[in-house]
């Protein structure tokens, strides 16, 4: 920083009160604005029929009415994939949380040898591009006989949730004191029983944001069930959606319902849980 | 999409009470790992071993046939129309990757950078910039799909009536707009990743450095320029290596707002989508291939992706 010297920057000073502030007030209302809008326009010309969204697309509904999301939900076989993508995403990630929590606990309570190398081993995960591991996956999964079954995919998502969550979670279980540990201890308590009574339900924000950054990319994943599932009754959302728009191309209604059913579950998420959300997308920049 | 890419749980000082504590037995350290371990294991390290190993061997469908050495390797280059589609993608990615800097980190940062300071409404700019981050990327892509159609599509409609009709173009279909179209979207969806990344850089830089710069009369500009950016050299390298392991792995975006193959004319075909082809769409000896361009792309971004960071790392020290 010896460089620096700002009074080299006299001459740059901007009339800092009123010209500044309505620039960048002006910039992030701006951004909003192109944020939100299309977000508006899908959810309003659900109301609208297509007719009156090819003539006016941006315009107000005439009437409140659910009709394209009864078409898209019954007749779109959305139902389906809703449950398959509900099903599919929170087993994965009970599962992979589960088994992480576990492993956490000992990596981050414990010093035994090899647990530093089990650390880097789960944590290294974090920077590999799964996707490229398709293909013997893909044979693993089909002498499995785990190919278009539900289970299969649980199983792939769940081990994927398992670098970020021991990471996280080994640093959380790092951070407790000993001397709960020890009172459990002194009453007889089993391993098992401290960490299940004791120090999970001390890690319990933790545990949240966890499963939420399991949940996100689990139900917003696309690759694997176009990989790994074939039938349609068992596909999820995201794969549901390229049948979906190839079907009703021309129903705009029906296709922006769609679009709704398949993002609600998560804006009310991220709506409920934002400092978690934000917590831990800056994980690894905070002090 | 985790911000990760040092990540290290043994990093922290470890506290002495350790030396103290009672260790659980052999079995029971097992236990808990063992789950884990064996998922972890089986379902993501054993395939993307595999897959080095798969790379040179030739297969006929689902069955693994002869160690053919690197001819998997040679015939991506030489094949048709993979020794097209190949170079092709891999200068779409590239593109992709500095447009993104450009233009979605830029704006990542200056919009971090207006949030940092108190101001009315900052954590709903804060929440709004964000939420297209979590909505999924076929979600993404198939809205902008509707939004850019060119006959009834809200976007080209308004520009008709506000009387920019030579703007009114089709965006997605005209391979000189393709690409730029798709990195716009992507840019949406994701500015406030970076936003965030470089708002907790903000946020660690300590006040006193600029308040001492203020009191010698240095501009908002200035403080910038001088403290808070060459202080953000840290962020600015996990955005870019991020930003890069992101482009390099782009497909559902891609997929929902142009096509699997890359429309129009290819003008936004990447490599995630000619990996996907290449494994599922490929020939008989498909997966041998798929699997020789996994790992140069692994290798690819692995490379990159290290150079860039000790690259940053070696910056940050000069700086010190």
């Amino acid at each position: 920083m010896s460089t620096a010297n700002p009074s080299q920057n006299r001459s740059f000073h901007l009339p800092r009160i009123s010209f500044a502030s309505v620039g960048s007030n002006g910039m992030l209302i701006i951004y909003a604005i192109i944020v939100l809008l299309p977000l508006f326009i899908v959810v309003t010309n659900t109301m609208r029929p297509t007719r009156e969204i090819y003539r006016v697309p941006v315009a107000l509904p005439a009437s409140i009415n659910f009709d394209s999301y009864v078409i898209a939900w019954n007749e779109a076989d959305f139902s389906t994939y809703f449950m398959n993508s509900l099903v599919i995403t929170l087993s994965s990630v009970v599962l992979g949380t589960s088994v992480s929590a576990l492993a956490a606990y000992i990596l981050g309570r414990y010093n035994f040898p090899g647990g530093r190398i089990l650390s880097s081993f789960f944590v290294a995960g974090l920077t590999l591009p799964f996707r490229l591991a398709i293909v013997p996956l893909f044979l693993l999964l089909n002498s499995l006989g785990l190919i278009d079954n539900r289970l299969g995919l649980i199983l792939v998502y769940a081990a994927t949730g398992i670098p970020f969550s021991v990471f996280i979670l080994s640093s959380f279980f790092r951070q407790l004191p000993q001397e709960l540990t020890e009172a459990a201890r002194i009453d007889g308590a089993q391993e098992f029983t401290i960490f299940g009574r004791v120090m999970l339900p001390l890690v319990r924000p933790a545990l949240a944001t966890v499963a939420i950054f399991q949940f996100v990319p689990l139900w917003n994943d696309f690759f694997f069930p176009l990989v790994l599932l074939r039938s349609t009754d068992k596909w999820t959302l995201p794969v549901g959606m390229t049948r979906f728009f190839g079907e009703f191309q021309t129903d705009w209604s029906t296709l922006f319902a769609g679009l709704v059913i398949t993002t609600l579950p998560l804006i009310i998420l991220f709506l409920s849980a934002t400092e978690q959300i934000i917590t831990g997308l800056t994980a690894g920049v905070r002090k | 999409m985790t911000a990760l890419p040092n990540a290290n749980p043994d990093a922290k000082p470890r506290r002495t009470w350790r030396k103290n504590a009672m260790m659980p037995s052999v079995p029971t350290i097992a236990l808990f790992i063992l789950p884990a371990f064996v998922l972890y294991t089986v379902f993501m390290v054993y395939p993307l071993v595999q897959a080095l190993i798969f790379s040179t061997f030739e297969f006929n469908g689902l069955v693994r046939g002869d160690f053919v050495g690197l001819q998997n390797f040679q015939q991506l280059f030489s094949r048709y129309p993979l020794n097209e589609q190949l170079p092709r993608a891999f200068g779409h990615n590239v593109a992709f990757f500095l447009g993104t800097m450009a233009i979605q980190n830029t704006a990542g940062l200056l919009f971090a950078v207006l949030l940092h300071k108190p101001r009315l409404g900052k954590r709903f700019f804060r929440t709004v910039f964000t939420m297209p981050y979590l909505i999924s990327p076929i979600v993404v892509g198939y809205l902008w799909r509707l939004m850019l159609n060119p006959l009834f599509g809200p976007i080209n409609n308004t520009l008709k009536s506000i009387g920019l009709s030579d703007l009114a173009k089709p965006w997605l279909g005209d391979p000189a707009t393709a690409l730029p179209t798709v990195i716009l979207v992507n840019a949406w969806m994701w500015v406030g990743f970076p936003m965030l990344l470089f708002g907790a850089g903000l946020a660690g830089i300590e006040e006193d450095l600029r308040e001492a710069a203020r009191i010698d009369g240095a501009s908002n500009w200035g403080i910038f320029q001088h403290i808070e950016f060459p202080l953000l050299t840290p962020v600015i390298g996990i955005v870019t290596v991020l930003t890069f392991i992101g482009n390099f792995n782009a497909f559902g975006v891609v997929w929902s707002l142009a096509g699997v193959d890359g429309p129009p004319a290819g003008a936004t075909d990447v490599l995630g989508l000619v990996f996907y082809r290449t494994a599922f769409d490929g020939g008989s000896d498909a997966f041998g291939l798929a699997s020789a361009l996994a790992v140069l792309m692994f290798l690819f971004i692995f490379t990159v992706s290290v150079g860039v960071q000790t690259w940053f790392r070696r910056l940050e020290d000069r700086m010190q």
